[in-house]
């Protein structure tokens, strides 16, 4: 090993840059060569001036103490993950047939149900998902897309063997993390492109456009297309203005939109314009107090009965949330050979479920070794990682289980792998994930990579933003290959 | 365009130029205090008490600080948090505008504007406060020219922009009206006389800091007379901080935001603004000074505010439904 690699210990787990040996995997050679040669100090100028142009940008989430929010920037690691082009070859291929499955599953549950008329997920499941929502049933949603931008996230254990983590379709957010990153590396390491070809992400936006064009009420071939965003005081704002920016769309709050007729239009200095298709940012519940939360001021009184008409599209669906329940995750595998006669490309963490008697008992026996979720959270809340909890933690859980046995499921802790991160002035592996951003529009389309997420304080498995966590640029190459 | 965006969009450049005011006026006071070598308590307080009259806000100041000095006027009119007319507030109120209009506005302007907040935040804004308050003052009036330079050079000059040069031109018009005003609250000391040197020097001092000083010069041929420079802020044609220049171009824009011809109007904006362009057209420093300098002037501010108030009830009724 060269430079400040040169102190590196990859430790017992799945490393993405150096083999078992120590040896530097063959994607990662360049890379080494160019960081071996820098020194600590250069290092860390490079990281102050990436994150200057994060905070010039703006791209900040406020953190609240006291009277006054002071402004953070995301955390971001300087040392790509790279990804070879087989190794991403097979990972479209899991995701694009996942997010099929869950699509036909939403279109399937809110219709007939054949899923569990025949056996492969108890009635019981689906009725008490707490997003599923009945009053959709025999609805229509163009091209039967019910998620059109979903996140999978993608987790390796120890062998290298990507695993699905957790489907998000309902509001996955972070993509406009991914397309800075890149702006960001490009800045500060510009020679670095040259020595890979790494594949480009800048067409998401576009991507994402047509995908939300596709579905527009009645075949519209001109839709009016906005974004919905809970407002400026959203944590997430910054990626909502980011993507209509960068679509060329308006960005609008539920204030500026109303509904005449079952219509949706908004509010501009000529008078009312129509509105087609909302990428809503905003969560079922809070969409419109009329049908769900009454006190929701975010939302826009009437939009579900619009949206019922068929004279809105919400991109996602009303009712995805249902595909996101933990418990409902552990059928996904039987959902791809149910309905695409398929053996899943990506394979689900091994998963118990308390709902189970028999998952149960050995949950409940083994609870400090397992990872436990409540079914309906996300963001690294309502989760227990049993080896590192403490013994008021463990009981804690062991009751709400047992008050709650559908709430929770239990896994056993994945010990993440590790990318080599720059740390308070050395080189420490941390644990990543890796969120995907998938679109179904005409057809299916991934960006490239996708949005790694890294646990920075030593030691820990949780990557969430809202817990801490940073992030790294994310190349896929067009060749090469991997371990998968 | 939406009419939550128009009125941010008018916000947003309202702030910017009430900081540029703000900081102006500071820059020309210091300067002016460093012409008077005689200064007591007394003197200092008769010095720095009009800005606080012309900004409207002595009630405030008298709740934070105790007594008036230089020191704490400026920190009142800079950093103060609790001002809402503070230079550090114009220039958050206005980001937080931008902010809700980014995909509006471009990256450049947002990127700008971001880089003089956090400065405004730093301890370095302080310290380079405290080592020449003049070269700070005349660096954040640069770092506000950026601001419009940028604006002008990498937005779409459409609708959005136009509600920009709305903000922009009402603020202007009502800040240049302020400046001349400050005049009307300094007393001369005692023993001066009108046209003599303290007189003179303050009315040179109300031109520069409207940027007019050398513009002045070139028409008035080294002549500095309350009459001149009154005719000069509030008639000139084609100076850009006069008043008439700023309501003409006010004119201008609220008529390409609607496509209504110039000569007519299409809405009560439209029709008060051209009422206050003709007015401006065509009155002279006779009929100004016969009403009354401080009357004319304030009789004008609120003529600024009924447009405001005509132009929100246009462009953005909607907001008054909620």
């Amino acid at each position: 090993m060269q430079g400040i690699f040169q102190q590196y210990d990859a430790g017992p787990f799945f490393d993405e840059m150096f083999d078992k040996a120590g040896k530097v995997r063959p994607h990662y050679g360049q890379l080494l060569q160019r960081f071996g040669e820098l020194e600590p100090a250069e290092f860390d100028r490079k990281r102050v001036l990436a994150e200057k142009s994060y905070l010039n940008q703006g791209i900040t989430f406020t953190v609240y103490s006291g009277d006054e929010g002071t402004e953070r920037i995301m955390p971001f690691d300087l040392i790509p993950r790279i990804i070879p082009g087989d190794e991403w070859a097979f990972i479209e291929k899991g995701l694009t047939q996942r997010l099929h499955a869950l699509n036909l599953f939403l279109r399937d549950i809110y219709h007939e149900q054949k899923i569990v008329k025949d056996g492969i997920i108890p009635g019981e499941i689906i009725r008490s998902a707490k997003h599923f929502r009945p009053e959709l049933v025999g609805f229509d949603v163009p091209h039967d897309i019910y998620i059109h931008i979903c996140g999978s996230d993608l987790i390796r254990g120890a062998d290298g063997r990507y695993l699905v983590l957790e489907d998000n379709g309902r509001c996955p957010s972070g993509v406009s993390y991914l397309l800075e990153n890149r702006q960001a590396m490009k800045r500060v390491f510009p020679r670095l492109f040259n020595r890979y070809a790494v594949r480009p992400v800048g067409r998401y936006p576009q991507e994402l456009l047509a995908a939300l064009r596709h579905v527009a009420p009645h075949g519209n071939p001109d839709p009016t297309v906005v974004v919905l965003t809970p407002g400026v005081f959203n944590s997430a704002y910054f990626e909502h203005s980011f993507l209509a920016r960068a679509m060329g769309i308006e960005i609008v709050v539920g204030h500026d939109l109303v509904i005449e007729n079952s219509r949706v239009f908004m509010k501009t200095t000529k008078g009312l314009k129509r509105v087609d298709v909302i990428y809503r940012r905003i969560d079922d519940d809070f969409l419109d107090p009329t049908v769900f939360r009454k006190d929701s001021l975010l939302g826009v009184p009437g939009i579900v009965e619009a949206y019922r008409a068929g004279n809105v599209t919400l991109a996602n669906a009303l009712g995805t949330g249902v595909a996101d329940d933990k418990v409902v995750y552990y059928y996904v595998p039987a959902m791809i050979k149910y309905y695409l006669g398929e053996e899943p490309v990506l394979p689900n963490v091994e998963t118990y479920l308390s709902a189970v008697d028999a998952d149960r008992k050995f949950i409940l026996d083994h609870l400090p070794e397992l990872v436990v979720k409540a079914a309906n959270e996300s963001g690294g809340y309502g989760m227990m990682i049993g080896p590192h909890a403490s013994k008021e933690e463990v009981a804690k859980f062991r009751d709400a289980i047992i008050a709650d046995p559908r709430g929770y499921v239990a896994q056993p802790v994945v010990q993440l792998s590790r990318s080599p991160c720059f740390v308070d002035g050395k080189i420490e592996g941390r644990h990543i994930d890796l969120r995907p951003y998938i679109l179904s529009g005409e057809k299916t389309t991934i960006i490239p990579g996708g949005l790694t997420r890294v646990a920075m304080r030593k030691g820990s498995l949780v990557v969430n933003s809202s817990q801490g966590g940073g992030s790294k640029d994310t190349w896929v190459l067009d060749e090469g290959e991997g371990v998968c | 365009m939406l009419s939550r965006v128009a009125d941010a969009c008018l916000w947003l450049s309202r702030y910017m130029e009430r900081a540029e005011a703000n900081a102006r006026i500071l820059d020309v006071n210091i300067q002016l205090l460093l012409d008077f070598e005689d200064q007591n308590e007394g003197t200092v307080q008769q010095h720095w008490q009009p800005i606080l009259a012309t900004l409207e806000d002595q009630e405030l100041f008298n709740e934070i600080y105790e007594g008036i000095s230089g020191d704490a006027v400026m920190a009142f009119v800079t950093f103060e948090k609790k001002n809402p007319h503070s230079i550090i507030s114009s220039v958050t109120f206005a980001r937080e505008n931008a902010r809700m209009v980014r995909e509006q506005i471009s990256s450049e302007m947002w990127e700008q504007l971001n880089r003089l907040y956090l400065y405004l935040l730093s301890p370095a804004a302080r310290a380079a406060f405290i080592d020449s308050p003049i070269d700070f003052y005349r660096s954040l009036v640069d770092s506000l020219h950026s601001f419009q330079g940028i604006t002008d050079a990498t937005m779409t000059h459409g609708e959005g922009w136009q509600f920009l040069q709305v903000g922009k031109f009402l603020e202007r018009a009502d800040s240049t009206s302020r400046v001349l005003d400050i005049k009307y609250h300094i007393l001369l000391p005692f023993g001066e006389q009108v046209g003599g040197n303290v007189d003179i020097t303050q009315w040179m001092a109300v031109l520069r800091s409207c940027s007019a000083m050398e513009a002045f010069l070139k028409i008035s041929h080294g002549q500095v007379t309350s009459w001149g420079v009154a005719e000069f802020l509030i008639l000139h044609d084609t100076f850009p901080r006069s008043l008439r220049f700023c309501v003409d171009s006010l004119d201008l824009a609220l008529h390409q935001i609607s496509g209504c011809g110039r000569a007519h109007f299409s809405n009560e904006a439209e029709r008060l603004c051209g009422m206050l362009r003709s007015n401006l057209d065509y009155t002279n420093i006779e009929t100004v000074f016969s009403t009354g300098l401080h009357q004319y002037l304030d009789q004008t501010q609120l003529r600024l505010i009924e447009i405001c108030d005509a132009l929100v009830k246009t462009y953005c009724r909607w907001l008054d439904e909620e």
